[in-house]
């Protein structure tokens, strides 16, 4: 079981801030292909993942990281601080 | 070290006096301040959002950074999210450092990281619509020159 979270747009775009997702997935990458296929609003969401970033338990990462022993994942658009 | 991540708006006067009082070892403080500004004169509030937790992870680690690099003796970063009107202001960064050069060089870094490392997202609602601030290429490049 894993926390995700979405934030800005994909929020948005998702329509609910936090879900918990039970999957096998091994990488960042099998979770969004798992969530892709739930529904549109996934899809969409997930349509462009250059315009995407991830963080795994609150640090930014890769899409091709590992999830083993990952407890949240965030999926959000570039950072606009300051 | 300090990061502050707050709804409420803070006072850079108060902020400033308050900062590295009474140390010896301090010769110079540089500041930052962001405000929301409105260039086309459309632009009712700015929302921002962050993410809890990893917001002050990030910070601390960016701030973690630049005292490694520079000869710091002390940094303070304030970050509000929620609502905030053109001419509010945003967010400051202050450092602290035996010598002016540090603390220029360590006030930059901490900006151009937190503009692109930390995780705020803005979001401009004007009178015709809403629509989140894209991140900007610049943004990214400034982080370049920090890199060697």
């Amino acid at each position: 079981m894993i926390e995700v979270l979405y934030f800005a747009w994909v929020r948005e775009r998702i329509g609910i801030p936090r879900e918990k997702v039970e999957t096998s997935a091994t990488t960042v990458m099998d979770l969004v292909e798992e969530l892709r296929v739930r529904e549109e609003r996934y899809a969409m969401a997930f349509s462009d993942l250059s315009a995407l970033r991830v963080a795994l338990d609150q640090e930014l990462g890769e899409f091709d990281a590992p999830l083993s022993g990952v407890r949240e994942v965030a999926f959000f658009p570039p950072m606009t601080g300051g | 070290m300090t990061v502050r991540i707050q709804e409420e708006e803070f006072d850079p006067g108060t902020e400033i006096s308050g900062f590295c009082r009474g140390r010896r070892d301090i010769g110079a403080v540089v500041t930052f301040t962001g405000i929301v500004r409105d260039v086309k004169d459309t632009l009712n509030h700015m929302r921002i959002e962050h993410y809890p937790g990893m917001t002050e992870a990030a910070l601390g680690k960016i701030e973690a950074e630049a005292v490694e690099r520079w000869d710091l003796g002390d940094s303070l970063v304030i970050h509000r999210y929620g609502d905030m009107k053109p001419g509010d202001l945003i967010m400051m960064v202050a450092t602290a450092a035996p010598h002016r050069a540090d603390a220029f060089a360590a006030a930059e870094f901490l900006m151009d990281y937190l503009k692109s490392r930390a995780p705020f997202w803005k979001k401009e609602i004007t009178q015709s619509g809403e629509a989140w601030v894209d991140a900007t290429e610049a943004d990214e490049a400034a982080l370049d020159r920090w890199s060697s």
